[in-house]
């Protein structure tokens, strides 16, 4: 269909045939404006992909802005390929976060594959040599052999493309819940280590250098991808598969060396990968950055499919591939490099004064268009906004779960998927290559060294939707404390984040208003906490069948290890010590785990948060950390301190003797926020509490492998860590197996 | 001593190797393309783990064919010491260098964690520091480890003591519990577990360095005689 060189310009308007290309009437119309004309059907493509939401933000953008996106250790904040931030001795760290929603919801394997294939280049396009990958996961409960299925295919996806390339896959998290049955959410998140003058950026300057393109020649995969990947799941969207891209890793890997080698040779201008809308956003993009133009002859370009179109090569999202802009005569340079590991490296235009994008083929102009009107002048929708009725509903609901036998409690919880251990998915990711993985995933945060100095980075993943789904404006600030929480428990200081906010249709009043008020949270908490957004993704239209995910906004988080003595785990480590736990717990039970498993949906208040609190207990427990008072930290999360103490225990196959005051059920499997679980040495136990002012003393490590809760000296749980353990530990493997 | 460090278009454990060697045993080493065809001088040659050429006809398949692998074949015959690790063992089985070949692992995933893994011959040029038997803790990260040779190639193995490292819990079905096997001149090592990322206590194990000191020993012990 899109074959169709000859389709006249007065046809596309006649026929309205940008409708198939996801333009609406007013686009177009706003085009022809740009244009003084009607754009012909290679420029119409241009157009549809550069003003997709996944390209141009037009719907997120008002919103975004609301981020706090500066902080005295930003480098680099949004608009780059990721964002960079200082973390001394002259050196600093590239992150950012991405969606792979719909690639993976039709093609698991590949569309996975691609995701983290897509974040590397972010990543080292910067300069970056890729350090870690993280990835998180929102999949429907794993009851349907279909849902089996994507969740394996996603893994091995995920495993196939970042073993390959030597990135340890060291985090993430993996939720399950009905509401993402027919669109699953893959995110993946890379994290890159840089000598701070190494930083590269995506600009096409200097009238008269050469463009250049580096990597895998062009195919037919991936053809409007950015478009599909901005309107609704369907059960037509199988058809769809065409749009899905083929990864190749071994290609990714030449070009990480490659490109880690390109940026010391001083030819090389600007640098960016070739991602969502392939040459034409990078080529539109660089030259809109630097304020000129780029002319390519497409004939130039390397296909690996014959005859291809120009509109075909320009909308193309064939992976691995890298767009360079270089001074001109020095094209030479860069070949040679690219061919050391066995690439090419090409010529096909140059950048020149007018701000266009002006594209040969054949022997004739195929598209003549301005750079700042693709990049920079898509249309910005403010969208609706309606709070949805049952937002208010909700607040005044008084919940309270019915539970007899708080041990039988604990050991559904421990089964439940989204609790229950991940090894089945993180024992197929290669987590230790580059041999800097200090903590590896099943902690609340990955730590990973930085060879030569004394220093570590933490990071995690976080987002619980559910809270968000009851509240987005307080659900968005529990995500950013919980995985600031995170990095505090391994020791560090939160830098900076990174988010990929998942929604659904910005179209509809209720999502868009829940849009905005889990950014307004997220804004708010990043304030407080310090952490400001350095880079992010958003992926709408997350619905399958007119059935939305909940709002995932989920955000990655980075934080400084200063010390390597200060890594700390969240697995008690000794015998004997004490166990506190930090903060009180209320009733709150809403969106919590044991409300998914009682009945089986989610209803009432979130639990609340208090910035300022969670701000504190931050300050105090890092403190703690730092000054060596604190063996083991965990954060209190999903199934409450009853599921902490749990998972406290499994590393070491280690027992607990606890007393606890109050309403068992509350005490132990609220969710209430901004609380942790603590070790901490006899000896140190007087300088401990007076550091952590929120500190309750629950009990002591024991070694005889018991889980023990007292109240009242009676028993409230007495069960086997081993039991415990084999309940959590083979949950995921057993529901994956049975037939049912 | 004087390591090489063999890159494959592919390699990922290169760097990993290097470290080991240059950082926490402290000796000299360089990184070697796989299009060199001259390695005489070095004391030992190190092929890392990664997926060389993508392993995409089968692992270690293309690479075997690389131009350095003549001259790691001369170096094998001179008596040089030589360790494959993971993709690298698998270049050496594909080789002909060492018997056997590679399927993929019995539950077909990948598998990464760190494994209990028993010396069972600490009578070599890269295991004499062991204790026999002992239990060492080391990762090993593979899709295709599950090591296969037949009964008679097996006797073979036994016969000339060429089973050094065997697994505690078989993790991916590898024929008798084999992790690592050498020839039977006992200069050429090919192993599954990755030593090179277990030489720190900060990353949870150093029992991967004696197999390095071993090598450094044993050079030293036969440099010293001839000199």
């Amino acid at each position: 269909m899109y074959n169709t060189l000859d389709l006249s310009p007065s046809r596309i308007e006649e026929e309205q045939l940008y409708k198939e290309m996801g333009l609406s009437d007013s686009e177009f119309a706003l085009m022809k404006n740009v244009l003084g004309r009607v754009p012909n059907y290679t420029e119409t493509g241009l157009f549809s992909v550069m003003w997709s939401e996944h390209c141009s933000y037009k719907n997120s953008k008002p919103l975004l802005k609301h981020f706090p996106t500066k902080g005295p250790h930003v480098l680099q904040g949004p608009g780059e390929g990721a964002g960079v931030v200082d973390i001394g001795d002259n050196q600093a760290v590239v992150f950012k976060m991405e969606s792979h929603n719909h690639p993976s919801a039709i093609e698991p394997y590949q569309g996975a594959a691609t995701g983290v294939g897509g974040i590397l280049r972010d990543v080292f396009s910067m300069g970056a040599r890729p350090i870690a990958l993280l990835n998180s996961l929102r999949f429907g409960e794993l009851t349907t052999e279909r849902m089996k299925y994507l969740f394996k295919e996603v893994v091995h996806g995920i495993a196939g493309y970042g073993n390959c390339v030597g990135v340890p896959t060291v985090g993430g998290e993996v939720q399950f819940d009905r509401c993402y049955e027919g669109n699953p959410l893959v995110n993946a998140m890379c994290v890159g280590l840089i000598d701070q003058q190494d930083v590269q950026k995506g600009i096409a300057a200097g009238v008269g250098n050469t463009v250049m393109y580096a990597g895998a020649p062009t195919g037919r995969d991936g053809i409007h991808g950015a478009t599909f990947a901005s309107e609704e799941l369907s059960d037509a969207s199988a058809s769809k598969r065409p749009s899905v891209q083929v990864g190749d890793p071994f290609m990714e890997k030449l070009l990480i060396e490659a490109c880690l080698d390109v940026i010391h040779c001083d030819a090389l201008v600007g640098i960016q990968d070739m991602g969502a809308a392939g040459l034409t956003s990078s080529a539109s993009e660089m030259a809109s950055k630097a304020g000129t133009g780029i002319r390519m002859n497409l004939d130039d370009v390397p296909q690996r499919e014959e005859n291809m179109t120009a509109y075909e090569m320009m909308l193309s999202e064939s992976q691995e591939r890298m767009l360079l802009v270089v001074e001109k005569g020095r094209e030479e340079e860069i070949a040679e490099i690219f061919e050391r590991y066995s690439l090419h490296a090409v010529s096909i235009g140059e950048v020149i004064e007018e701000r266009v994008l002006r594209l040969e083929h054949e022997g004739r102009v195929v598209a003549d268009v301005p750079v700042d009107a693709l990049a920079e002048e898509a249309p910005v929708y403010v969208q609706e906004e309606v709070e949805p009725a049952y937002i208010e509903e909700y607040r005044n609901i008084m919940y309270r779960p019915e539970v007899e036998d708080m041990g039988e409690t604990l050991m559904t919880l421990l089964k439940q998927p989204t609790i229950a251990s991940k090894e089945w998915v993180y024992e197929q990711y290669d987590h230790m290559v580059q041999t800097n993985t200090v903590v590896a995933p099943g902690s609340d945060a990955a730590v990973v060294r930085v060879k030569g100095t004394g220093k570590a980075l933490a990071m995690t993943t976080d987002c619980n939707s559910r809270y968000i789904h009851l509240d987005p404006h307080l659900g968005g600030q529990i995500a950013v404390a919980e995985a600031a929480r995170n990095i505090i428990c391994s020791g560090g200081r939160p830098l900076a984040l990174t988010d990929c906010l998942n929604f659904g249709s910005p179209e509809i009043p209720e999502t868009y208003w829940k849009m905005k008020q889990s950014v307004l949270g997220m804004s708010e908490a990043c304030t407080t906490l310090s952490t400001p957004v350095i880079s992010g993704n958003v992926s709408l239209y997350n619905e399958s069948n007119g059935v939305s995910v909940y709002p995932t906004p989920v955000v990655g988080m980075v934080g400084l290890i200063e010390d390597l003595s200060h890594i700390t785990r969240q697995s008690f480590q000794e015998r004997g010590d004490l166990i506190y736990v930090i903060g009180e717990a209320n009733l709150e039970f809403s969106g919590s785990e044991l409300q998914k498993v009682l009945e089986d949906d989610y209803f009432g208040p979130c639990p609340k948060l208090d910035l300022e609190v969670e701000k504190r207990r931050q300050e105090e427990v890092l403190s703690a950390i730092q000054q060596g008072l604190i063996r083991s930290a965990h954060d209190v999360a999903e199934g409450g301190l009853g599921v902490a103490l749990a998972e406290s225990l499994f590393e070491h196959d280690l027992g607990c003797d606890v007393s606890i005051n109050g309403d068992p059920l509350t005490e132990l499997f609220s969710e209430t926020q901004s609380r942790y679980v603590v070790s901490v040495p006899g000896e140190h136990q007087k300088a401990f509490e007076s550091v952590v002012s929120d500190a309750v003393y629950l009990g002591v490590v024991t070694d005889h492998q018991h889980y023990c809760v007292k109240r009242e000296g009676e028993d409230v749980i007495s069960l086997f860590t081993p039991d415990l353990k084999k309940a959590w530990k083979e949950a995921i493997p057993c529901q994956l197996k049975s037939k049912d | 001593m004087k390591f090489a460090v063999i890159v494959f278009p592919g390699s990922n454990c290169d760097r990993d190797m290097f470290d080991a060697v240059r950082s926490h045993l402290k000796e000299d080493v360089e990184m070697v393309s796989s299009s060199t065809t001259d390695l005489s001088n070095f004391d030992a040659i190190l092929l890392p783990g990664g997926f060389s050429h993508g392993d995409y006809l089968r692992s270690g398949a293309m690479a075997s064919v690389a131009p350095v692998v003549r001259a790691i074949k001369e170096e094998a015959d001179k008596g040089t010491f030589i360790l494959g690790v993971c993709n690298g063992f698998q270049i050496l089985l594909e080789a002909g260098l060492l018997p056997g070949a590679m399927l993929p692992n019995r539950d077909l995933a990948f598998i990464c964690k760190t494994d209990l893994v028993r010396v069972a011959n600490n009578n070599t040029v890269f295991t004499n520091l062991y204790e026999e038997g002992a239990a060492l803790k080391l990762p090993i990260a593979h899709g295709e480890g599950n090591y296969y040779c037949d009964e008679a190639t097996y006797r073979c193995l036994v016969d000339h003591h060429q089973i050094l490292f065997t697994y505690e819990n078989n993790p991916n079905g590898s024929a008798y519990d084999i992790a690592g096997i050498c020839n039977e001149r006992g200069n050429v090592l090919g192993m599954m577990p990755h030593p090179e990322r277990a030489v720190e206590a900060l990353l949870g194990s150093e029992d991967g360095l004696k197999l390095f000191q071993s090598m450094v020993a044993n050079w030293r012990g036969s440099h010293v005689q001839h000199t």
